[in-house]
């Protein structure tokens, strides 16, 4: 978002400093993107390969995980500046998911 | 568009409030609204009160007792305790954090329509065929046992309010995030804003497991799904554990706003600073955060285990830690202070006693091991109604004391709100400590009625004269609201005197823009700070300008009535022919008042700057 602000009218906006930032920011998005298509390859991969559904469940899922901590750092701009309350909010909400799924999973299914 | 100042007919004046996005007149609503189901609910509570009076009683039948205490307890957690708080927050927050309105005034509305269309549909059940009557947890192997559609009425009563609720959580955390004033950090916010705040959050994580197990439960009822059917291969516990997860952060959702007006009335009239403000914060925030680990232990003797139990035991007592942290922090507040008795001061100096109580029985029904004699019994009913009434209607009068000059320019009577605080004080103490006894002595909870010679007697008629107690405060209460309001004795920006936050700045009631110079804020009580300098009031942060306001509009009405009328159909499709094609109807209304809401702009209109230095006869500040 602030990187886009060419139209400030402050004479401190360094519009060098933010082409080179932005330059930088779209490598790392072409970077995420393919390493989110070379995960999701491996996906397939690891159903196709036939291999104990013990081992390709938890991996799958491992996966999925870290492709959306690149969604949200790298396409939704969650490390930048200005994004810290809904950081907060979204691992205040996957804590609560958390704590009552490892509940379920350990009082009311075993 | 200076039409704000023209005097409204009765017809103009009632379409003004269906079409509002004011967080004020929002607020006026929720009052309204949740006043009426308080007053439902008290009567339910007469109702259970007389029937218990003595022994073998035929007051209502045994039927008509289960729905009579389902409903009061739905009516006064969803539809009265909740909006009541929700009207504070909507009236006062806005104003504490120097804003101008919420963040999205429409949802706003839409919020409040929701909860109010839910709650009518809720209570219509009295009069379609009988009321919901499997308690207020509807715990569900007995909820779905229940026949009629009772349980129905419930279940889509309480999601279309629960709908409206969590939108309203949503927009207060994003109001406070992105429209604090300028100079309005987070540690400069008053304690009713960060109270406001955190059970915000709450109500964002504690309502969809309610929506998802609310959504189960009417799949197993109405849609033939198994989910909680033992029978089929469901399980009845995750019912349990849905509505705990929700049900235990509903407890501090209702008390936290409680705790932040009291840490608002405290400091005001012992004229000193909140003692310990950060720590308060901290409390307020840990409490919170623990509020989602204990949900267990109301379910102790469901049989989890002895490890379960412990873990849940041991998170339960911790909460003892934050909440003693805020006592002594009240207790300091005082200490030394220069403390002026009036009726939002009573309430708030007997709080305390009275929410510790409540409190120290909460760490009795904690230790796992002794709850299986506590649980179920009145010993329960004691300590949720010392924490609840002790704690979050004892607020919701306290700021009703308070804050009526700052919402509408006049002062409730203080003798009366006086005889309305010794009679409810009095009332409430003798209802409810003698059913920790009754608990201990043996008497369950829930049921119709009592023997002779069971020793229960004494105890329940002295719980139902101190109910009658609770009923006269009530009575006086609404007298000295009609005697002020016809009196309708107009008082300046800070009524008190005392007022340390920014609601104090600005006059009573605001008008519609709150602001007509967004403050400056230098600190802590800004008011107070511009006070010992010598200033009359506030110094703006910004040039006087044009003010961008919302638009009113009709459509939240019309989207939540669509949702009402399609819970109809939703519920009789398999009896009626006319069901389904009511459902369809409905979601049409909704869906397309939504559609419309999308496509036609609004941008809203400016308040001019001319406008602004016309209102204001002694000229306007830089």
């Amino acid at each position: 978002m602030e990187n886009n602000q060419t139209n400030t009218g402050n004479a401190t906006v360094d519009i060098a400093y933010r082409r080179k930032k932005n330059a930088e920011e779209m490598r790392h998005q072409v970077i995420t993107f393919t390493l989110m298509i070379f995960l999701t390859i491996i996906a397939f991969v690891a159903v196709g390969a036939g291999m104990s559904g013990w081992f390709t469940v938890p991996f799958i899922l491992l996966l999925a995980a870290v492709q959306v901590v690149f969604q949200l750092y790298y396409f939704m701009h969650m490390s930048h500046k200005g994004h810290e309350a809904p950081a907060l909010f979204l691992y205040s909400g996957l804590l609560v998911g958390l704590i009552t799924v490892l509940a379920f999973v350990t009082i009311v299914w075993w | 568009m200076s039409t704000y100042a023209q005097k409204k007919g009765f017809g103009a004046t009632v379409w003004d409030y269906l079409t509002t996005v004011d967080h004020k007149k929002i607020a006026v609503l929720y009052l309204i609204a949740g006043g009426f189901f308080f007053v439902v609910g008290g009567l339910e509570a007469m109702f259970i009160r007389i029937q218990l009076a003595v022994p073998n009683s035929d007051f209502v039948s045994a039927g008509m007792y289960n729905q009579i205490l389902t409903m009061h307890g739905t009516t006064m957690i969803f539809l009265a305790a909740m909006p009541l708080l929700f009207g504070f927050m909507n009236a006062i927050m806005p104003l504490q954090i120097g804003a101008r309105d919420v963040a999205f005034p429409f949802i706003n509305a839409l919020g409040f329509w929701l909860f109010f269309f839910g709650g009518v549909f809720l209570n219509l059940s009295w009069f379609l065929g009988g009321a919901p009557d499997a308690g207020w947890t509807s715990y569900a192997s007995l909820s779905l046992a229940s026949e009629g559609h009772g349980i129905d009425f419930y279940l889509l009563g309480l999601q279309i309010s629960g709908a409206g609720t969590l939108m309203g959580g949503i927009n207060f955390l994003v109001t406070i995030i992105n429209m604090r004033a300028p100079g309005m950090t987070y540690m400069r916010m008053p304690l009713f804003t960060w109270t406001t705040f955190v059970a915000s959050a709450l109500i964002l994580f504690a309502f969809p497991p309610l929506t998802v197990g609310i959504f189960l439960l009417m799949f197993d009822r109405l849609f033939g799904s198994n989910f909680f059917v033992t029978a089929a291969g469901g399980n009845t516990i995750i019912w349990e554990h849905l509505f705990w997860i929700f049900g235990h952060p509903e407890v501090y959702i209702l008390v936290l706003p409680a705790f932040g007006i009291f840490s608002e009335i405290i400091p005001v009239f012992s004229r000193k600073r909140l003692f310990g403000y950060s720590s308060m914060v901290f409390a307020t925030v840990l409490i919170g955060f623990l509020g989602f680990m204990v949900w267990a232990h109301h379910m102790f003797t469901v049989g989890l285990g002895p490890i379960a139990n412990a873990i849940f035991a041991v998170a339960t007592m911790a909460i003892a830690v934050p909440t003693g942290i805020k006592i002594f922090n009240w207790l300091f507040t005082m200490w030394g202070g220069s403390i002026k008795f009036t009726t939002p001061m009573y309430y708030a100096v007997a709080f305390i006693p009275s929410f510790l109580m409540g409190g120290v029985t909460g760490v009795m029904l904690a230790s796992a091991a002794a709850d299986y004699q506590y649980h179920d019994t009145y010993f329960v009913v004691a300590h949720f109604h010392y924490v609840i009434v002790g704690g979050v209607v004892f607020a919701i009068l306290a700021g009703t004391a308070f804050y009526w000059p700052k919402m509408f320019g006049t002062m409730l009577n203080e003798t009366l709100g006086k005889i309305t605080f010794w009679l409810f004080f009095i009332g409430f103490h003798l209802t409810f400590f003698i059913q920790h006894f009754l608990g201990l002595w043996g008497m369950p909870r829930r049921i119709f009625t009592f023997l002779e010679g069971q020793g229960l007697e004494t105890g329940n008629f002295v719980s139902t004269v101190g109910a009658f107690f609770m009923a006269a405060a009530t009575v006086v209460l609404v007298i000295n609201i009609i005697i002020t309001t016809v009196k309708n004795e107009k008082v300046g920006n800070d009524p008190w005197g005392d007022g340390r936050t920014l609601e104090w700045a600005i006059p009573s009631p605001p008008p519609f823009y709150n602001f007509k110079q967004l403050p400056l804020v230098r600190g802590l009580d800004p008011l107070w700070i511009e006070k010992m300098e010598g200033k009359k009031g506030m110094t703006p942060a910004e040039p006087l300008g044009d003010i961008h306001m919302p638009n009113a509009s009709f459509i939240p009405f019309v989207i939540s009535f669509g949702l009402f009328v399609a819970a109809f159909g939703a519920m009789y499709r398999l009896d009626y022919g006319w069901g389904l094609p009511v459902l369809i109807i409905g979601l049409l209304i909704t869906f397309g008042s939504m559609f419309l809401r999308s496509v036609k702009d609004d941008h809203g209109f400016h308040i001019h700057k001319e406008e602004l230095i016309d209102e204001d006869d002694k000229g306007v500040k830089a």
